[in-house]
């Protein structure tokens, strides 16, 4: 089969590989009908993510036709499936508490040190995500194995066409989990860093849980413009000071939930001069490969919260962060929440709000490519972001 | 820290950026190097006398650090200690998830367990079951004809709240030719407690998910 595979930083190409088989009982082979790439493929594509080997097949987002079950799957061939891009078993503890992505068993026993080592435990299984989160090929192919497959994927309705559902996967999901984790209560002022995919469906799904007003913050026109079609207030970075901004605009008390929907490779967001500073410090220590992330829209995040206020983070980060603002962190009373988004959690309510066309997925997409042209549609996702918002990917054409 | 930052403050807007870096990078190297000297920094577990008996697993004592005998592995797994009993009491079950075990042949009390050897070669142990408590514990030990010696055992422990059951193993081993097997067994990666807390992830998978995870995309994939 044909799949997009990592060959080094900024450097991937779609290869003949062997097509994939079902090794174990729960899995099932889905042909691949769709596929997205996600802003966070783009730490893959940078080369900031350990455990990336020359080879692997990236894609977390994707969805298909059922084409082989093994024999303890649910699924049927034929049925047209939604895969999240979470690996879980949803027998363990963790999957039994619906918190799927840190499920203790997909990921495989050898994998699982690298994490052990990192982080204190070992993280679940991730699709095409690097070896950390268990080396399993991912979805920008024309056919995936999928594990787990009674757990995870969720059949979709045939009239609902590919670009409706495809999100569910993972962008659509972690926009709502991240809104979720702000704990938005009515009346609220949510402040979102990034205006990618994820935070455009967070300020779409902060406004459907009650927020009063969004406030969405980049520095891409294009992107802001979609932020403010999907209901929010916008701030340009590049032409005002962020943090004054906020609080002006909520009467010096602060917005009550701040989401950094950026993560690790943070650019341009200052809070003053020193944060500027920090950020250049964090990009030269990830430039040079020693672990460290970029924490621009995070610090800001934090020093904008009001006090007692929340912070959620479905921004992705991988490794420490200098400078951190602890101080601002504990003596505002700040509560964090975060973590790689339990898909599996959502998908029923959120498939239904899409039914209901409640839920609009499409309005993100900017590009559709054949897969072929794949290594294209990264470079450019990744170099020229103002206009490329969202590419999603064709296998067979 | 306040000074500092208010001299920050005061002079930032004039500053080169990179003098930050710098500041920044040379923590950076302070926090490599001070993570390169702990283990010379830490004393060493001879010296440490022991004034306090804590409620960590004796196993873990830094005392004995350093002491191939001894490999324990604990996980809490999500299924009740019956059915864990079950299916660890019938050794031919064994080489599902232990890695180095190639086969088990069950006869009666006494069993023949086949261990991977580097160098594609394999040594035998027999194996008899010394303590049978059921649903609680199984401990075994290898006998005199064996090729490798090894005993162990194994305990079941109900978790509170319908969590489960936490599953601990102690394996004392015997490597052949003791300094030179250990040496050869680190090269090949059958570093004993490696491998016991991969082995044990592996029977927590197997029992919760009801098989072993895996990201081969192919049969054939090693």
């Amino acid at each position: 089969m044909r799949a997009l595979t990592y060959h080094g930083t900024k450097d991937v190409r779609v290869d003949t590989v062997a097509d994939p088989e079902i090794i174990n009982p729960r899995d099932a082979v889905i042909k691949v009908t769709s596929t997205a790439i996600c802003g966070s493929d783009l730490h893959l594509y940078d080369g900031v993510i350990p455990g990336t080997l020359s080879g692997d097949i990236l894609g977390h987002e994707f969805m298909g036709e059922v084409v082989e079950v093994g024999q303890k799957s649910t699924l049927k061939k034929g049925q047209r499936v939604v895969v999240p891009f979470t690996i879980s078993c949803g027998k363990c503890y963790f999957c039994e508490k619906q918190q799927f992505s840190a499920c203790d068993n997909a990921n495989p026993a050898e994998k699982q040190d690298m994490t052990e080592q990192l982080y204190g435990h070992a993280v679940g299984g991730l699709f095409g995500y690097s070896h950390l989160t268990g080396g399993f090929s991912g979805g920008q192919a024309e056919y995936v194995r999928v594990p787990y497959s009674d757990v995870g994927p969720i059949v979709v309705p045939d009239h609902l066409e590919d670009d409706k559902v495809l999100f569910l996967s993972d962008i659509l999901p972690t926009g709502w989990m991240a809104a979720d984790n702000a704990d938005i209560e009515n009346g609220d002022t949510v402040a979102i860093w990034g205006c990618g995919p994820v935070g455009l469906f967070c300020i779409q799904s902060a406004l459907r849980m009650g927020a009063e007003r969004v406030i969405a913050i980049d520095h891409y026109p294009r992107r802001l413009e979609l932020a403010r079609q999907a209901g929010a207030e916008v701030i340009d970075f590049k032409q005002t000071n962020v943090t004054e901004a906020l609080m002006e605009m909520t009467g010096g008390i602060g917005p009550d939930a701040v989401i950094d929907a950026v993560g690790m490779e943070s650019h341009g967001f200052s809070l003053g001069d020193q944060a500027q500073a920090f950020n250049l410090a964090d990009t030269i220590k990830q430039t040079v490969g020693i672990g460290a992330d970029r924490g621009g829209a995070l610090r800001e995040a934090i020093f904008a919260c009001r006090k007692g206020g929340r912070l959620s983070m479905p921004g992705v980060y991988g490794g420490f962060l200098d400078k951190f603002p602890l101080g601002a962190l504990m003596e505002k009373g700040i509560q964090v929440k975060t973590g790689q988004t339990h898909v599996q959690r959502y998908l029923k309510e959120l498939l239904q709000l899409i039914k209901e066309q409640k839920i609009d997925t499409t309005f993100m997409i900017s590009h559709r490519l054949p897969l072929e042209e794949a290594p294209r549609g990264y470079k450019n996702f990744k170099d020229n972001q103002n206009d490329w918002t969202k590419v999603v990917l064709k296998p067979g054409v | 820290m306040l000074k500092q930052y208010e001299h920050w403050q005061r002079t930032g807007r004039n500053d080169p950026l990179p003098r930050f870096a710098l500041f920044a990078a040379a923590g950076t190297a302070i926090a490599l190097l001070a993570f390169a000297a702990k283990p010379l920094l830490t004393s060493s577990s001879a010296e440490r006398r022991r004034e306090f008996d804590d409620d960590a697993p004796r196993r873990l004592s830094r005392e004995g650090e350093g002491s191939p005998a001894f490999v324990g592995k604990s996980v809490l797994i999500n299924r009740p200690r019956a059915e864990l009993y079950d299916f660890w009491r019938d050794f031919k079950y064994l080489p599902r998830f232990m890695e180095n075990i190639r086969a088990v042949e069950v006869n009666g009390d006494v069993s023949t367990w086949t261990f991977a050897a580097p160098a594609g070669q394999t040594v035998t142990a027999e194996v008899e079951v010394i303590e049978d408590r059921r649903n609680e514990r199984i401990a075994w030990k290898s006998t005199p004809q064996s090729q490798i010696a090894t005993k162990g055992a194994i305990d079941f422990r109900d978790a509170s709240a319908g969590r489960g059951t936490y599953v601990d193993a102690l394996v004392e081993y015997t490597p052949p030719a003791c300094a030179v097997g250990r040496a050869v067994a680190d090269l090949f990666r059958r570093e004993p407690h490696v491998q016991a807390r991969h082995d044990m992830k592996r029977f927590k998978m197997l029992m919760e998910a009801g098989e072993v995870s895996t990201s081969r995309r192919t049969r054939h994939d090693s």
